[in-house]
């Protein structure tokens, strides 16, 4: 009678231990998958070549692939403008958002502060989509006259902010009130506490933020289709259209004789912001 | 003419008189009542008193660190070295008044080396390579520490023991070379080994410094302080030498206290 008890609650357990395991499982496959597909079909294409020449145009490929060749040229110019928008939107979004998440952690509770912190964390909420469009408005017609990698840094910028505010604000609060005070003690003006204690003691932190909201916007593609639209060419004006890996990616896909490049260029930049995942999950264990 | 408390010291040439202090968080509340003492150079004096007595708040006061939170009211005089601190700039006074904590916490982004001389580099203040060395031995030699760490210089103060690390903020506020140490329950943190090796240290110091501590650790108050006060509900009950203090309390509650009946 005991001993059949039993059985039935070792049964019950071992059902639902499996089923935990099942079901982590499957979280695990899509990335598992995503990887392998992307890593069978664009391995083909990468080179030096992929990463230092712009794209081939159509009739270029079509030739290519009816001589069972790969593909020529590669991705330079999305790689560069990726690069160049992703580092405008930084030097735009860090000091904004570094500052306003001091602001944040110095005003706990205040009403200005409160409001600040749900109006950012609704800013988070807002689709990439309206972003571009609300770049486009306030850049691409009035400011630059045409498409532009400025109208494209500022709208990856806005989708930042939230995201290195929040951060700021958590990193601070995690540092020992103590720490502050030693400094206070020592006659160090405020900003000083602020700027030569508090942010180097948080910066592990600070760069984690930092490194997980490039890593968001690296593939954004929506808003850059309606503000730095896309160009053949590889282009560091702020005031000209400029292309990015994400909207080549669209471009390729648009194009019959360019599916494989869809998936090398999809490999790259999968790589790219996995990497950015990885460095920022390893700074912060070491500093845990 | 101030009135002095019936029960408060007479001390000549004292390096902090306090005056009629008021403190408030909360208006109508007082967390020091009417405090008026005199500190008496080159010594250890003890502030006891059971928790939310004002015996924290009393020592934050001497260096203006109690001004930190919101709506405090203060009213009354401290004169440290014959100045009214409230007239000093806070970098001034509090390089005159340093303070150590209930826990250690030295930068955990600087050396050793960067830790005694933080108030230094992060006031702004240039020196020499030579001069700066100089106060660091001095320093860390001051608090024993020296011929523990001076292979390390260069690590990081974090590494350090808990009392070890207790150590090196009393070397970073010794840096300064401070005219009275304030000590916010210093050993209320550390293990048994490191407490007596503080208490030993601060026995020492008091050679050249005036020392401040507030303790609720009754025994520690006997073996080490000169001075002891007694504090209860925001106001300063007894105030007398250590020996006396303890055989022949003159008030009930300092007695009562004494013997564990409350606190």
């Amino acid at each position: 009678m005991q001993t059949g008890k039993l059985k039935i609650r070792t049964l019950k357990n071992n059902i639902f231990k499996s089923t935990v395991i099942v079901f982590s499982v499957v979280t695990i496959l899509p990335i598992l998958l995503i990887i392998y597909e992307l890593v069978s079909k664009g391995i083909k294409q990468i080179s030096f070549d992929f990463i230092l020449k712009t794209p081939p145009d159509t009739f270029e490929a079509m030739t290519a692939l009816s001589n069972g060749e790969l593909i020529p040229g590669g991705i330079a110019n999305g790689i560069a403008g990726t690069l160049f928008m992703v580092i405008m939107a930084s030097v735009i979004a860090i000091p904004v958002g570094v500052i306003t998440g001091i602001f944040l952690y110095e005003n706990q509770g205040k009403p200005l502060a409160n409001l600040t912190r749900n109006v950012s964390d609704i800013l988070q909420g807002v689709p990439s989509i309206v972003l571009g469009l609300i770049a486009y408005i306030w850049i691409v017609k009035p400011v630059t006259h045409g498409f532009s990698a400025l109208a494209g840094s500022v709208s990856l910028s806005i989708m930042m902010l939230p995201m290195i505010v929040r951060s700021t604000e958590e990193t601070l609060k995690m540092i020992p009130q103590t720490i502050k005070e030693a400094a206070l003690a020592l006659g160090v003006p405020y900003y000083k506490v602020i700027l030569r204690v508090l942010v180097p003691t948080g910066f592990s932190g600070l760069l984690t933020g930092i490194l997980l909201s490039i890593s968001r916007i690296l593939g954004e593609t929506a808003p850059l289709m309606l503000t730095a639209l896309g160009s053949s060419a590889i282009n560091f004006n702020i005031a000209k259209p400029t292309s990015a890996v994400p909207l080549l990616i669209w471009e390729f896909y648009n194009d019959p004789n360019m599916v494989d490049l869809i998936w090398s260029s999809s490999l790259l930049l999968m790589a790219m912001v996995l990497s950015l995942n990885i460095i920022s999950k390893r700074i912060v264990a070491r500093t845990k | 003419m101030f009135k002095m408390n019936n029960n408060s010291l007479i001390i000549k040439d004292p390096v902090l008189s306090i005056r009629n202090l008021f403190v408030s968080y909360d208006k109508g509340k007082y967390a020091v009542n009417n405090v008026s003492a005199d500190i008496k150079r080159k010594s250890v004096t003890a502030i006891m008193g059971p928790s939310g007595c004002g015996k924290s708040t009393l020592l934050r006061a001497i260096n203006r660190m109690h001004e930190l939170y919101e709506n405090i009211e203060t009213k009354g005089e401290i004169v440290l070295n014959g100045r009214a601190i409230a007239q000093m700039p806070t970098i001034e006074l509090r390089r005159m008044a340093g303070m150590v904590f209930q826990r250690p916490n030295p930068f955990p982004t600087m050396s050793i080396y960067d830790n005694v001389i933080a108030g230094y580099k992060l006031n702004g203040i240039k020196m020499k390579r030579a001069q700066r060395d100089e106060i660091v031995e001095r320093s860390l030699t001051d608090v024993a520490l020296w011929n523990e760490v001076k292979d390390s210089l260069y690590k990081k103060g974090s590494f350090l023991s808990g009392g070890q690390q207790q150590r090196l903020c009393i070397a970073r506020a010794l840096a300064f070379d401070p005219e009275v140490i304030l000590l916010d329950e210093p050993t209320s943190a550390l293990d048994p080994v490191a407490t007596s090796k503080i208490e030993e240290l601060l026995v020492k110091l008091k050679e050249n410094y005036s020392i401040v501590m507030v303790t609720h650790n009754m025994s520690q108050a006997a073996r080490i302080s000169d001075y002891s006060m007694f504090m209860y509900l925001g106001e300063l009950v007894e105030y007398g030498k250590t020996k006396d203090m303890f055989t022949k309390p003159k008030d009930r509650r300092t007695e009562e206290y004494l013997t564990g009946k409350f606190g």
